[in-house]
Order: structure tokens, then C-alpha cells, then sequence
């Protein structure tokens, strides 16, 4: 698939998307006689925290605090910083393999008791693949909010039956002598893939290795690709 | 429950849909709806199980073509009234029932930072003795349960291996549908892709299943 396609279907959902959004409530029996009617979500979701605001039952400012986090605070450059230090620090490295809470509870990521995460290493013959087949599970403290095509039936429902399909669609051609273990998220663990580190970034600080580390890298659907540098790091 | 939402293993859902430089949200209303539902769990009316299945009974058709915040706008509405919180009244005219003494919402700003690390918290920290040890042969159960579960259809009476024991955790089969925890086991269980796809799988290649206690048997 070229990124023109992807582009022109990523138009095409979004416009049709406010098109498909039919009153889905059970608990209101009522509003089914307007189902032939699409309805805008803004008012309906407007209309309900209000009513939760007025109830009691969430706090307005709170719901604004969470917003900001994941849209703001909580995403993959805190997945980019765990990955950097684990490629220069092998004491590190070896704690977050073997347990991610603990490492990550440095970085105030994790904690030691909290909910409960896991990090697989590609290497030269093994690449990992993070899927959740029956929702959405996503390392949200590390990766912040999944993006829409890990939700997506498509992705969900070939990543475990053709991994290296999924993989070649993101253009990631894997030679056969390297194992392909796909994670399926079906409990209340949370999956992270540690990338390879690309060739000739040796001299690269943490910070600047940092930079290079992508989300989709972390979910196992590309490599870290080497920096196009002139001749630097 | 066998639906729509099980769909690993299926084919010809099209191709993958890759926005460049996605937002996290798409309108504001996604964000709105996003943060309502984790504001409102910390009532602990519900958990993340009853949740999850909130979607998963959703009309087929309806699942594949709505929003996935659409989704959670219908689940958490659904969760409000079933739970208490909400009566269907108070959705038709949209204002408190008349009387009502106004709550004190249980997460505030300042408890965000500390609650959104313990969001899922469904280990537990108890001892369960595990059926199974790291290396042995299990068979995943062939069971069709009309309620929530999280032993996915695909790997259902098929032989994998236990890679890790990653140690005890609600039981999502009975805690969705507020039956209790009964707290068990959870392994990661690798299946080599041969034995869930057959020959046209790659030779080397698994997918790893993390299963509880009761979704195994030994082999």
C-alpha cells in the first residue's frame, strides 16, 4: 500500500465518519425512533456531562486534567526515553526485561505495585509484534492513547494470522530465519517492544537516541531507522 | 460470547488505514467521552471487564461501522443506568430527578497523577497456587460461554507451551458480570503459528496468549 492510498482512505473515513455514528444507546429506548437520523455525538455527549457535572457525579476540572494528560503529558516520547536508556545502560536493560515496573518506576511511568507491564527485545533473529485481538489493550503509560488503525478490525484481526502480511503492508519485509512472536493482549498485562538500535549511533546520547525512537517501533510494526545524518553522531 | 469483537484470525477486513501524524482525539466530543468514563469508573461501580463487554454485546454491524468512541459514549451510558447512577429518567430530560442531594465526584484533579497508575488494577497481590509451571504443555479449553471472556476463539483447543507466569489476577469471565473476582493464575502461553494456522503458517513464528488458570488444561 503507498502512503497515497493510505492518505486517500484516511479522507475518505473521515468524511463518511460523521455520516456513521447512529444512536447507540440501549439504556434509552426512545431515541431508537430516531436511529434513521444520524446524529451529531457533540450535543449528545455535551448533554451528558452535563448532567454527570450537575449530578455530582465527575468534576468538570478533572475531566479536563485528563484530557491534557493523554493529550499532552502521556505518550510515546515516555516509551522513546525507556528505550534510550535501555540501549546505553545494560544494567538497566536487564532490570526493565525483567521486570518493566520496576525500571519504569524511575521514570514515574510505573509503579512497583501498579498495573503491570512487560517489554519484549527484538533482536537480529526474534521480532516482536503487539496486537490486542479482542479490543484495544495498549501501553498507554508509555505510548499514551492507541492510534485508530491498532483499534481497527483490520489490524486486529490479521496480526495474528499474518504477521509478516501486516508487517510487509507497513513495510517491514522480515527475512525467514527471523522469528516473528506476535503478543496478544488478552489480559491486564501491557506489552512494549524494545527495538533494535540502529548501526552507527554509538556516539548518540540517550537524549538524542531519544528523538529517534518512534511509536510504531514500540509496537513492533517498524524498526528504528538509522538518523540520515551528514556524517555526524 | 462468540462476537463480532473476537476477530482475530479473520480475513479480508481491508487493508490497514495508517494515518501520518494522528491526534490522540478526532473531535473534542472523543476526548469528553474518553475522560467521562475514566472519571466515572473511580465510582467502582463497575470495572474494566464490565466495560470491555458493554462493547462487545453491541449489534455486529453496529461494532464494525460506529466510531470506537461512539463505542465507549454507549458503554459508559449503559453502565450509568445499569450501576445506579443514572436513571433513564434523568437521560430523557436531562436534568437531576427532582430531590436528589448532589454527590461529591470521587476524582478530583489532584488525584489524577497517582490513580491513572493503578487505572486497571486488576492484579492481585495474594497467593493462588498455579496449576500450571513454566514449560508445560497446556491445551487452551474449548469453551463457548455466552457471557464476557478473554480466551479468544482462535486458540481454543489448541496446544501451546507456558513461557512465563506473570502471577495472579482477577478472572475477567466472572468479574465482568459482577460475579465475583475469584483471583487465579495468568501465563503467557506460546502457540507456534502452525499449530493455530497449519501448513501455510511460517515455521518459526508464535503467538504468545496470555490465559488464566481456568482457560487451561494440561496435554
Amino acid at each position: 500500500m503507498t502512503i497515497s492510498r493510505r492518505d486517500f482512505l484516511t479522507t475518505a473515513t473521515a468524511t463518511t465518519g460523521a455520516a456513521m455514528t447512529p444512536e447507540l444507546s440501549h439504556a434509552h429506548p426512545h431515541e431508537h425512533e430516531h436511529q434513521a437520523v444520524p446524529s451529531d455525538p457533540t450535543l449528545r455527549v455535551k448533554a451528558l456531562e452535563s448532567l454527570l457535572v450537575e449530578k455530582g457525579l465527575v468534576d468538570r476540572a478533572a475531566l479536563d486534567t485528563l484530557v491534557d494528560t493523554y493529550e499532552h503529558k502521556i505518550g510515546p516520547r515516555n516509551g522513546a526515553r525507556v528505550v534510550a536508556r535501555a540501549w546505553v545502560e545494560p544494567a538497566f536493560k536487564a532490570r526493565l526485561l525483567a521486570d518493566a515496573n520496576d525500571a519504569m518506576a524511575d521514570f514515574g511511568y510505573l509503579s512497583r505495585q501498579g498495573d503491570r507491564m512487560v517489554v519484549v527485545e527484538n533482536t537480529p533473529t526474534v521480532h516482536n509484534l503487539i496486537v490486542c485481538t479482542l479490543c484495544s489493550c495498549y501501553p498507554w503509560p508509555v505510548l499514551g492513547l492507541p492510534p485508530v488503525w491498532y483499534k481497527s478490525a483490520p489490524y486486529r484481526s490479521r496480526a495474528v494470522i499474518d504477521p509478516r502480511g501486516v508487517l510487509r503492508e507497513f513495510g517491514l519485509e522480515l527475512p525467514a530465519n527471523v522469528e516473528v512472536r506476535v503478543w496478544d493482549s488478552t489480559a491486564e498485562l501491557r506489552y512494549l517492544v524494545l527495538p533494535e538500535r540502529p548501526a552507527s549511533t554509538e556516539r548518540m546520547s540517550e537524549e538524542e537516541l531519544a528523538v529517534l525512537v518512534t511509536r510504531d517501533s514500540m509496537v513492533g510494526v517498524a524498526r528504528v531507522a538509522v538518523p540520515s545524518s551528514g556524517g555526524q553522531g | 460470547m462468540n462476537g463480532i469483537h473476537d476477530m482475530g484470525g479473520m480475513q479480508d477486513m481491508g487493508p490497514i488505514e495508517y494515518e501520518k501524524s494522528e491526534p490522540v482525539f478526532h473531535a473534542p466530543w472523543e476526548s469528553r467521552v474518553f475522560a467521562m468514563l475514566l472519571a466515572a469508573s473511580a465510582w467502582h461501580k463497575w470495572n474494566l471487564d464490565a466495560f470491555r463487554h458493554t462493547r462487545e454485546v453491541l449489534p455486529p454491524a453496529d461494532y464494525l461501522q460506529v466510531s470506537y468512541y461512539e463505542q465507549w459514549l454507549s458503554g459508559l451510558r449503559d453502565l450509568l443506568v445499569r450501576r445506579g447512577l443514572v436513571t433513564a429518567a434523568e437521560f430523557e430530560s436531562g436534568t437531576p430527578a427532582p430531590g436528589t442531594a448532589k454527590a461529591t465526584p470521587p476524582l478530583t484533579p489532584e488525584k489524577i497523577p497517582a490513580a491513572i497508575l493503578t487505572r486497571i488494577h486488576a492484579n492481585r497481590d495474594i497467593h493462588v497456587s498455579p496449576r500450571f509451571q513454566v514449560g508445560q504443555r497446556v491445551r487452551a479449553r474449548n469453551i463457548n460461554p455466552m457471557g464476557h471472556t478473554r480466551l479468544p476463539r482462535y486458540a481454543r483447543g489448541k496446544i501451546g507451551m507456558i513461557d512465563r507466569d506473570h502471577g495472579v489476577f482477577v478472572f475477567p469471565d466472572t468479574n465482568a458480570h459482577f460475579l465475583g473476582e475469584n483471583p487465579q493464575h495468568v501465563y503467557s502461553v506460546c502457540f507456534a503459528t502452525r499449530e493455530l494456522w497449519g501448513a501455510q503458517a511460517a515455521e518459526k513464528d508464535c503467538v504468545y496468549v496470555d490465559m488464566w488458570d481456568d482457560y487451561l488444561e494440561p496435554a
